[in-house]
């Protein structure tokens, strides 16, 4: 294993990222306004507006690209008669010109119904309410880990790069980076969940509780369901940050500041800590939230696997089905909390870096 | 790029026609592009186990016949253990599993290498034609790569495949069409690059269109990153085909890794304890994926060095 990770397929996204300009932050008084601050969030805002709305129109067309019926898939094949089907139609609101389908659509959207669910007969929203603090708990959780784990051992690794501690974890990185998430999480459950040779089964997975629990001992139980999911999340999600936190830093380290530092007499970790990796948090800082689709990805096929009740194993049970509107309404979620991610990474960025914005 | 300063030297004696030159140039530079990457020993790894992959898969009719998935005729009893005869135990329809993860190879590395060439594809088009033609279309265009940039690229690939007839080449284009937008934003980038080069005017200068020189001048010169990209690319493809496969969303009648894991997990392999059941596909899928990844860093630190900040 060659420690060179300055170009994993992950970094290359480098590109799309605010381009710092040169090593050396000016570190004097900041001349930017809140004028030209509130500005550029205006213009972050209405561009992200234009994302939402974009994905809005995609999850319509997308679900209408379905060759046939779309009541067939709902009435799954069974004899229904002419008459029923034309009900359905009419409750779903498929017998109307595509127009009118599409501005309905849109209305609603804004009003914030989503449809309703073909499996559950349940509206869209309620379902996805119902899932999104349990996804919210596991992905925030998971995110957190990760984004330390990924950040200190990239750190670490970058400052020391060429030596076998860096050549091992940026190895094991790639390594787990490469292995599929539902693939690690069914392992996790053999070896961890139901037990294998001696080991017993030391953790729950099905559902994010056992039930009867009260108080203290609710949360413990919550936490313990909640072990397995974010370690399998953290495991194939860390390894992309560890790689873009590393490249980030390895770019900083011929800088003649850094040099100037140590030249003043600084120790090397407080030319570390308080030179060095500033700066490359910078770029790094971007790239771990235009990552976040990928996080979406994993979150569904680990939710999926351990039967967490999120959002991503209702996507599932909708995909099996399919359960159209179901589907439609997931999609708009992940992709607009990926937008609104990446928005608020681009409102922050320039509180972290004056140069941005200005 | 290597194509240009290849050792061929104007002093040739005129009786060798350019044509035989040309390939004497391409030669010398595939010949020094293979020493340079034999110097990097991840690269080399990766190969050797694409390799060790690729050879079995070819020759799967060969080794293990094409009545391999059949479900009727199966040779032994459903999930037994791993055995002399069965290295890797039986499915649930008690088919041979050593057998199955050869014969799905074939599928995973094909609609690896498809679903990568036709990102590539893709994103090379739109790069090279944004970064040639500025103005109102590179603009339309990127702000468009900019939002498939940011959207979860499974999401989207699911959401495809899933209104999509079940098919191989439904994945196919799910995961084409939704991976292009890095590759075209660093087309695009080198592009820029070489537009800027006195030979682009020069082309422009005696006449040249805009084809000629997006197709003559531009094209040979993002090619290396394009190969590395493409190396990459494939890796995360065959990742994404398994996790489709994995999801159903997949050819039912197609033996694939992902299926596999698929079958196990509704075989209830899991709650069994049949990890020999899991392990084999998973393990697959995982090396060729990091061979992929590690062959795709080595391309790209042999034809682009400028980016291998740690050597």
């Amino acid at each position: 294993m060659t420690a060179d990770a300055a170009s994993a397929p992950v970094e290359k996204q480098g590109a799309a990222g605010p381009v710092t300009d040169g090593p050396a932050a000016p570190r004097g008084p900041r001349v930017r306004t809140t004028a030209a601050y509130l500005r550029y969030v205006a213009g972050k805002l209405a561009g992200a507006a234009v994302s939402l709305l974009a994905v809005l129109v995609t999850s319509f067309f997308l679900f209408r690209l379905i060759p046939g019926d779309p009541v067939r898939f709902m009435t799954g094949g069974r004899q229904v008669s002419a008459e029923q089907l034309a009900n359905y139609r009419e409750q779903f609101g498929l017998d109307l010109p595509w127009w009118q389908q599409f501005t309905d659509y849109c209305g609603k959207a804004l009003t914030g119904d989503l449809g309703t669910s073909y499996q559950f007969n349940a509206p869209v929203i309620d379902k996805i309410a119902e899932a999104l603090p349990n996804t919210l708990l596991l992905t925030g959780t998971a995110f957190v880990i990760y984004t330390l784990l990924g950040v200190f051992l990239g750190t670490r690794s970058a400052w020391r790069h060429g030596r076998l501690g860096d050549r091992l974890h940026t190895g094991l990185a790639l390594t787990l980076y490469s292995v599929p998430s539902f693939w690690l999480g069914l392992l996790l459950i053999v070896t961890l969940a139901v037990g294998i040779g001696p080991l017993p089964g030391l953790f729950p997975t099905g559902g994010m509780e056992s039930g009867g629990e009260e108080g203290f001992a609710y949360v413990l139980d919550v936490a313990h369901h909640l072990v397995l999911p974010v370690v399998t999340l953290v495991a194939v999600e860390y390894g992309q940050t560890l790689l873009v936190t590393r490249s980030a830093l390895l770019d900083e380290m011929g800088s003649d500041y850094l040099t100037t530092a140590r030249a003043k007499g600084l120790r090397d970790d407080l030319v570390r800590r308080r030179h060095a990796v500033p700066n490359a948090l910078l770029p790094t800082v971007t790239l771990i939230f235009i990552n976040l689709g990928r996080t979406v990805a994993g979150v569904i096929l680990v939710e999926t696997v351990l039967s967490w009740p999120g959002l991503g194993g209702l996507f599932y049970q909708a995909l099996s089905v399919p359960d159209l509107p179901l589907v439609q309404g997931l999609f708009f979620v992940f992709a607009a909390a990926v937008i609104v991610m990446n928005t608020l990474a681009d409102l922050i960025y320039p509180l972290l870096d004056p140069r941005v914005g200005r | 790029m290597t194509a240009e300063n290849g050792t061929a030297k104007g002093q040739a004696a005129p009786t060798v026609r350019a044509r035989s030159l040309a390939w004497r140039r391409r030669r010398d530079s595939a010949a020094r592009f293979w020493r340079q990457y034999r110097g990097h020993r991840a690269g080399v790894f990766g190969l050797a186990a694409l390799l060790l992959f690729a050879v079995p898969a070819l020759a799967a009719p060969l080794l293990v016949g094409s009545d391999v998935a059949d479900v009727t005729d199966a040779p032994g009893g459903p999930l037994e253990d791993p055995s002399a005869r069965f290295p890797f135990g039986t499915d649930r329809f008690g088919r041979n599993l050593l057998g199955l993860v050869i014969w799905g190879a074939r599928v995973s590395l094909l609609v690896g290498l498809l679903a990568a060439v036709l990102s590539v594809a893709i994103g090379t088009l739109i790069g090279v034609t944004a970064g040639h033609f500025k103005g109102w279309y590179a603009t339309v265009v990127m702000r468009i790569t900019d939002w498939f940039l940011v959207m979860p690229t499974l999401v989207l690939a699911i959401a495809l495949a899933t209104v999509m007839p079940r098919s191989l080449l439904t994945i196919v284009v799910a995961i084409g069409v939704t991976t292009w937008p890095t590759t075209a934003r660093l087309v695009r980038a080198q592009t820029l690059a070489v537009e800027t080069r006195p030979y682009i005017e020069r082309a422009r200068a005696l006449g040249g269109g805009h084809r000629h020189i997006m197709a003559r001048h531009v094209l040979p010169n993002v090619m290396p990153l394009v190969l590395a990209q493409t190396t990459l690319i494939i890796s995360s493809a065959i990742l994404a085909e398994a996790t489709l496969a994995f999801l159903g969303l997949g050819d039912p009648t197609v033996v694939s890794w992902g299926a596999l894991l698929q079958d196990a997990r509704e075989a209830g392999a899991v709650s069994s304890g049949h990890w020999w059941y899991l392990v084999p596909p998973g393990v697959a899928i995982a090396v060729v994926a990091l061979a992929f990844t590690l062959c795709g860093r080595a391309v790209e630190q042999v034809l682009n060095p400028r980016l291998g900040v740690s050597r």
